[in-house]
């Protein structure tokens, strides 16, 4: 995918864009999204840190860019997403999610993903998901 | 003593969650509201154009479902905190606009995706089913058309405030 057909990706779906998404990286079942902190997506102002909220949607999103960029991907949807919320992210700061599809059988996609802000060795957030995963040759 | 006149009795508790929702940027973002009957609580998601996920469905963002979700646990659970002390007078809805209440931090939240979100309304309620001092677990569905047809759920933990 070049980078402006990837970015194009991110401006087709109206919520992510609503976030400021931008796409980093796609391909083989990998994406990096990441998402700038903005004061209305404040979930606490008394800390200023991005609602969980947010992050969840940024996890999301990669979650199902990583899956649509396996091989073979036609449509894909979130199942489920477990998200575990190791420490606040610093305000100011860019959140950068990365996901990738670590088992993926026939029907089902099982991701992990990782979050973190601009201190890249200690994540914000982690999360684990299974999504749909619809094949191109089984249409 | 004769009883409180209900307009006063409502006025407080109003004011009491639009002070604790108004502390949500991100709910305002959302264009999430309240309603609230006694103290049982609903949240909804009106439709707009920029939920959406998947414009060719079209399908709500399964992150503004998590999101919905996440903040109907987060209030419910700082409401059904916060209720005694407002009804007993501890609390005043004027104090709390003033200095507003700390929130519950999430641990974790898990959602699962039961249907598709419509581009249309949204609804939730959140039950606290554990609240300790330290730690709480919230468990919270979500409905459109119908309240039996779920289209989504999730439970969380939350840390309490401290203090």
């Amino acid at each position: 995918m070049t980078e402006t057909t990837a970015q194009n990706f991110i401006n087709a779906l109206p919520f992510a864009h609503a976030l400021g998404m931008r796409l980093e990286e796609i391909g083989k079942g990998r994406a990096r999204i990441s998402m700038g902190w903005d004061p209305r997506f404040v979930g606490d102002p008394a800390t200023g840190v991005i609602h969980g909220g947010a992050v969840s949607a940024l996890m999301d999103t990669c979650g199902g860019a990583a899956v649509m960029s396996y091989p073979g991907a036609l449509t894909t949807a979130t199942i489920d997403l477990r998200i575990d919320y190791m420490r606040a992210a610093t305000p100011g700061q860019r959140i950068t999610a990365q996901a990738e599809c670590y088992h993926v059988p026939r029907r089902v996609a099982f991701v992990r993903a990782t979050a973190h802000d601009e201190d890249s060795e200690n994540p914000v957030a982690t999360a684990t998901g299974a999504f749909t995963f619809d094949r191109k040759e089984d249409r | 003593m004769r009883p409180e006149p209900v307009q006063a009795v409502k006025h407080r508790r109003d004011s009491a969650l639009a002070a604790l929702v108004a502390a949500i940027p991100y709910a305002g973002f959302l264009g999430i509201v309240f309603e609230r009957h006694g103290d049982e609580l609903t949240a909804v998601l009106p439709y707009d154009e920029k939920l959406i996920g998947n414009p060719f469905l079209p399908a709500l963002h399964g992150g503004v479902i998590a999101s919905f979700l996440e903040v109907a646990s987060i209030v419910e659970l700082s409401w059904s905190t916060l209720w005694p002390a407002l009804e007993s007078g501890q609390v005043t809805p004027e104090a709390m606009s003033e200095s507003l209440p700390r929130l519950p931090k999430t641990i974790d939240f898990t959602v699962d995706y039961l249907r598709t979100g419509l581009p249309r309304d949204g609804y939730a309620r959140a039950r606290v089913n554990r609240s300790g001092r330290r730690y709480a677990s919230v468990h919270v569905e979500a409905w459109q058309d119908n309240r039996a047809r779920l289209f989504a759920q999730a439970t969380g933990h939350f840390l309490m405030p401290q203090g």
